[in-house]
């Protein structure tokens, strides 16, 4: 307990609670709209600035040590790894098993079995 | 504090890690099955959805406040904004008990009452994937969400017997962070699986 915890000031959590709840209603808003593929690119995006407000500010990730921060970035890179490994993996199977021109015994061309 | 702190954001990490297993097999399924993915939406509750994201934003500003009132040495705030936080908390928990019971009387329930994805009869074996992602998501956090209202119970007897004061406060802090966390946790879910396909 040698440290003092810093107070934050009511004024900056309630404008941070106002973005939070604007960007809700930004994200149901955008959602039915059409963009496509860009559709889940921005909702995702709004989420991850509204998740980041939410540790930046309420968590008070801003107001912690420089070990901490190291640890919620060391976080979501294991997560980015999990997600990165798990896609490698899924977005790569279709590519075994197909038929290759060297694998139907000599010869150039594609076999014909 | 330092090390609370610390020690508490390493349990989180390994529960960014839990529910990034289920975010990640959402992403998986949703890759490979995107229009059936995209045609449940018209059976999720926006309204319902949307209210409970807002609900869990409230009850994160009056958990901070509650921080900031232990801070503060301010009993009566600390304890009236716990309160404020915990009906918050339960709002939330009786809302998506009213939207499990919706999906149950429509027949939306994979495995045990499946019946009622008439659309879109082309997708109805895919779109039972997402409605079992859906349950298992919201489940896990629903109960997050019940962890977290025992804890703030804690908080609150310890709070009336005046535990916490400007010199220690880790415990409203600790649990601060939790709290914080299992919102952030709705703020993917909401989108994911509520917002994904009105537009496709």
């Amino acid at each position: 307990m040698t440290t003092h915890s810093h107070i934050p000031r009511v004024r900056t959590l309630v404008l941070v609670w106002l973005a939070l709840i604007c960007a809700t209603g930004m994200t149901t808003g955008v959602s039915y709209v059409e963009l496509g593929w860009m559709n889940i690119v921005v909702a995702l995006l709004i989420a991850v600035v509204k998740a980041s407000l939410v540790a930046w500010i309420f968590m008070g990730v801003r107001y912690t040590t420089s070990l901490t921060k190291l640890f919620v970035v060391a976080g979501l890179l294991w997560l980015g790894i999990m997600i990165l490994l798990t896609f490698s993996d899924y977005h790569t199977r279709s590519w075994m098993y197909q038929p290759q021109p060297w694998s139907h015994g000599p010869g150039n061309g594609p076999a014909t079995k | 504090m330092d090390a609370a702190t610390l020690g508490m954001w390493t349990f989180l990490i390994t529960e960014v890690l839990f529910f990034g297993g289920m975010f990640a097999s959402y992403a998986v399924y949703r890759n490979m099955y995107l229009d059936a993915f995209a045609s449940t939406s018209q059976y999720m509750n926006v309204v319902l959805g949307g209210t409970n994201t807002a609900v869990l934003i409230c009850s994160s500003l009056t958990m901070v406040l509650a921080v900031r009132a232990a801070q503060l040495s301010n009993r009566r705030h600390l304890i009236l904004f716990l309160i404020l936080t915990m009906i918050f908390g339960v709002a939330f928990l009786v809302i998506k008990g009213f939207e499990y019971h919706a999906k149950w009387v429509e027949g939306l329930v994979p495995g045990l009452h499946w019946s009622g994805y008439t659309e879109h009869p082309e997708f109805a074996y895919h779109a039972q994937i997402l409605f079992f992602l859906y349950f298992c998501m919201t489940g896990m956090h629903a109960l997050h969400m019940v962890v977290g209202i025992g804890l703030l119970t804690f908080l609150l007897v310890q709070a009336y017997r005046r535990v916490f004061n400007a010199n220690y406060f880790a415990p409203v802090e600790m649990i601060g962070l939790y709290w914080h966390f299992v919102d952030i946790v709705w703020i993917f879910l909401f989108p994911l699986l509520y917002l994904i396909g009105h537009r496709r």
